[in-house]
């Protein structure tokens, strides 16, 4: 790992270099009184004073909808078309958070288990993560709850930490992030005496994830499922803004003699997710699948692929229609009393 | 995958024999009993069913399916000679190896019988394997009984011993086997539970009933098997749909003992 | 307040209903709240913004159980209750309906009909925001128009939280459910996101009582509740449709009677 300085100029030169270059940039950008990843093609179209986007940026190693291959039916025979690797551009996401950058990571453990996922990892492949420290947090951040914390660095390939300059202290994690500085070298200066911790958001920790995890192995039957998804309405808004849920659907996009196999995201909240054929539905309730979310993510998953499902980036709070505060629920979880 | 052969089982259940287009794949292709594939109807979608047929017979899968949905009702209107998709095998196997030795004691109902058939002609066809073998096979009526030759060729086997049942109301005139429901069925025949492994695949109403009875004839947990089925799709182990518990149905199932159920959330 | 916590208090202490559905405190705003004892209803709070339309939840039995359920209605709450009474989607003797007024009195509603002729009194308002917009939308040219919607709609993941939070959208099987044939695409892409959205506004027309919900739950921001409103305005100047006041001859655009006419039909 190395450290280095660079200049308020030298951010804009090089982020221009970046734009210059074959690939695509990603980066926060002010839409209204939201903020969204979009691709952009100038400095001036970053975002600067806000705490989250409402969407994750997962979507470049694991769009909405992606084509899983196509297919053309001639009489009896039928030819396919698979998905090329090839055709996957290189990508650069700009200032996304370390709670982004975290939540590749258990994405990754997903697509990987057993079976290695060809797309995604062609997509995760051609994509570099400038992270950018966070300075400002709020109410529904928890990542220093979840392993995690504002100047973390786990999943990105380079972090930036702005300094009262205007220029920043910039770590190059990997060789993915080494290569994107031979883009503007110049602009990467020797490193300084910079404390890190002093430029950081203050996050405290709001409950105990390994005291969360051990309520949550003996929780299945507690009325408290019940209680604390009453008010939720089954939608898939928590999960299509995670960065780290990977649930999916596969789903046929027939025209005639053509079409294609898709696979889009899907939740485990809908009540459709379990359904069978034949009616039978092993989670019938929305407090059955409220349960499943919460011990998918902090109990499944940890025994499972040794990753949290969470990086407490806040931000399906902050997309719940009603108000289904997960740092809350969490909470509350974590507090319980055995009975 | 092309249809090589179309059976009409029983109203609305149907059974495909599929042949590899590729030969060289198919001799190459191998799965164990127990694992099941994803079978695509282009225009329609993908459906999971189990590999019904032996791995000990080569060139050749089946599947047998009952239209239910979009991709059943597209199967069941394609014709011999047409192209389907398969991805598979997938999912775990039943350990017939540490089953040398032991009686089996199949316990089937309806539609759930195509499971356990890959199971039964496995062992059939190493037959010298095992000791007692006793199939319990019921379904709703006559008609909707399955297999309906293959019962009448395990009836005539002296090293099997089958007894099939309709429920009650739904025999004919001249049916000769049992009337009744599985569960009390299988108390009737009684097996021996030493030194026996059971394995049991049906709705889960016939389930219900039927594991006490087996408790009841001294059939430990981990002597008995059983087949999940769950809602799939990827089958690999990433959408996520299968999950139960810490497992997924499509990568630690969908073979599971009864002691592996009861560690398991309810939620299948 | 304090009549309000009152009520609920002596509904719940008195066994007139298992549980008030109202709102109380949330993280940023208020949210729905289901008291179920008589000691939690300090909680309760109503106020100008109490916005999540309470009635979504009266269309689903397993959370209304069996008794009687009471519910704290504002006025765009109401007049979804008087719909789906219409629609006999709701049980009157298995409701209590409560509002509070300006003066913080609070009024217990006889039945669906005495909501009617309460609702008459009041006029749908729109915020200014939205207001702006519409008059921003009005001014464009129909391909300026259908430029904004393709744009907007291409930020829509197909959450479905503008379905959830309609209390109007309550088949038990949505038309993008259902995969036999399958009618409308249910994965997120540009035109097919349009074709939902669309698919919507058509499926409530003369139904829509112009709550906002759907927007106010669209975690992007798409304000597609100006597509339903517009259908109401609309259905308002052809057909005088009222939201909160059901025409009697049926549903304007989902009543089928044996003798319409169909001389149309060539």
């Amino acid at each position: 790992m190395e450290k280095r300085y660079i200049s308020k100029e030298g951010l804009n030169k090089w982020f221009n270099q970046i734009i210059q270059s074959d690939k695509r940039l990603f980066a926060p950008v002010q839409k209204g009184e939201k903020v969204e990843f979009k691709r952009v093609k100038s400095f001036e179209e970053v975002a600067s004073d806000y705490i989250q986007t409402t969407q994750s940026i997962k979507r470049v190693a694991f769009p909405r909808a992606e084509v899983l291959f196509s297919y053309k039916k001639e009489e009896k025979e039928t030819t396919l078309q698979d998905f090329n690797p090839d055709t996957v551009p290189e990508t650069v996401l700009w200032k996304i958070h370390p709670c982004d950058a975290a939540g590749f990571i258990p994405l990754t453990g997903i697509f990987n288990w057993d079976y290695k996922d060809k797309l995604y990892n062609a997509r995760l492949a051609k994509t570099t993560m400038v992270s950018f420290s966070c300075q400002k947090s709020d109410n529904s951040c928890f990542c220093t709850s979840v392993n995690g914390g504002p100047g973390n660095t786990a999943g990105s390939d380079i972090q930036i930490t702005l300094l009262p300059d205007g220029g920043a202290l910039a770590e190059i994690l990997t060789p993915k992030g080494e290569a994107l500085v031979t883009l503007a070298p110049e602009c990467f200066e020797a490193e300084r005496e910079i404390k890190k911790e002093d430029y950081l958001a203050d996050v405290p920790v709001r409950f105990n994830v390994k005291e969360l995890t051990g309520k949550l192995a003996s929780s299945f039957d507690s009325p408290v499922w019940k209680q604390q998804s009453e008010r939720c309405l089954g939608c898939g808004a928590c999960a299509f803004v995670c960065p780290t849920c990977a649930c999916f659907d596969i789903q046929e996009d027939a025209k005639g003699s053509t079409g294609r196999r898709i696979r889009c995201w899907d939740s485990c909240g809908f009540s459709m997710f379990t359904l069978h054929t034949s009616g039978h539905n092993p989670r019938q309730q929305q407090s059955q699948r409220w349960r499943q979310r919460i011990l998918h993510k902090f109990s499944y998953m940890p025994e499972r692929i040794h990753e949290l499902g969470c990086t407490g980036c806040g931000r399906c709070s902050r997309a719940c229609p009603v108000d289904m505060n997960i740092l809350e629920h969490l909470t509350s979880i974590a507090q319980q009393s055995h009975e | 995958m092309e249809v090589e052969k179309i059976t009409n089982e029983a109203p609305g259940v149907k059974t495909f024999r599929l042949k590899f287009k590729n030969e060289e794949e198919g001799n190459a292709f191998e799965f164990h009993a127990g694992q099941f594939g994803e079978y695509s109807v282009f225009g329609e979608g993908e459906s999971t069913f189990c590999i019904a047929s032996s791995p000990t017979r080569k060139g050749y899968i089946e599947c047998t399916f009952r239209q239910a949905g979009r991709v059943t009702t597209g199967l069941s209107k394609l014709e011999e000679g047409a192209t389907i998709g398969f991805r598979g095998p997938f999912g775990n196997t039943f350990p017939m190896d540490e089953w040398k030795g032991k009686n089996l004691v199949f316990v089937a109902g309806g539609i759930a019988l195509p499971p356990m058939r890959c199971v039964i002609w496995n062992a059939l066809d190493l037959r010298k394997n095992f000791k007692d073998i006793t199939i319990v096979y019921g379904a709703k009526s006559v008609d909707d009984l399955v297999y309906k030759d293959e019962l009448t060729e395990w009836a005539a086997r002296p090293d099997v011993n089958l007894v099939t049942t309709v429920d009650p109301g739904g025999e004919t005139p001249d049916w000769k086997g049992e009337v009744g429901f599985v569960p009390s069925v299988l108390e009737k025949v009684a097996p021996n539970s030493e030194n026996t492994v059971a394995i049991v695949c049906g709705p889960p109403i016939m389930i219900k009933f039927t594991f006490p009875v087996l408790e009841k004839l001294g059939f430990k947990d981990e002597n008995i098997y059983t087949t999940l089925e769950n809602r799939m799709k990827c089958g690999v182990g990433k959408c996520g749909r299968c999950n139960v518990g810490k497992l997924y149905v499509c990568k630690d199932g969908p073979v599971f003992t009864r002691t592996e159920l009861q560690s398991l959330p309810p939620e299948y | 307040m304090n009549k309000l916590i009152e009520k609920a208090t002596s509904l719940l202490q008195e066994g007139v209903v298992t549980k008030v559905i109202g709102y109380e405190e949330g993280t940023e705003k208020p949210r729905p709240f289901f008291c179920e004892k008589a000691e939690d209803t300090s909680k309760l709070i109503y106020n100008s913004r109490c916005i999540n339309n309470l009635a979504v939840y009266l269309t689903k039995p397993e959370l209304l159980g069996t008794g009687k359920v009471a519910v704290v209605a504002t006025l765009p709450t109401l007049r979804s209750i008087v719909q789906l009474a219409f629609e006999n989607q709701l049980k009157e003797d298995k409701l209590v309906i409560l509002t509070v007024t300006d003066s913080e009195e609070v009024i217990e509603f006889a039945g669906f009909a005495e909501i009617e002729t309460y609702l008459k009194d009041f006029k749908l308002k729109i915020d200014q925001k939205e207001q702006d917009l519409i008059d921003k939308l009005e001014g464009m040219s129909k391909e300026e128009r259908w430029t904004f919607w393709v744009e907007e709609l291409s930020q829509c993941f197909k959450c479905y939280a503008c379905r959830a939070a309609c209390p109007m959208c309550y088949c038990t099987r949505c038309v993008v459910e259902v995969n036999c044939p399958q009618w409308v695409q249910p994965w997120a892409s540009p035109l097919g996101n349009i074709e939902w959205q669309i698919n919507r506004a058509m499926h409530l027309a003369g139904r829509c009582t112009g709550c906002g919900s759907c927007a106010e739950a669209c975690p992007v921001g798409i304000p597609i509740d100006l597509l339903t409103r517009k259908m109401m305005e609309d259905l308002g100047e052809e057909f005088g449709v009222v939201p909160g006041q059901p025409n009697k001859n049926g549903n304007v655009l989902s009543t089928f009677k044996p003798e319409d006419k169909e001389n149309f039909i060539r």
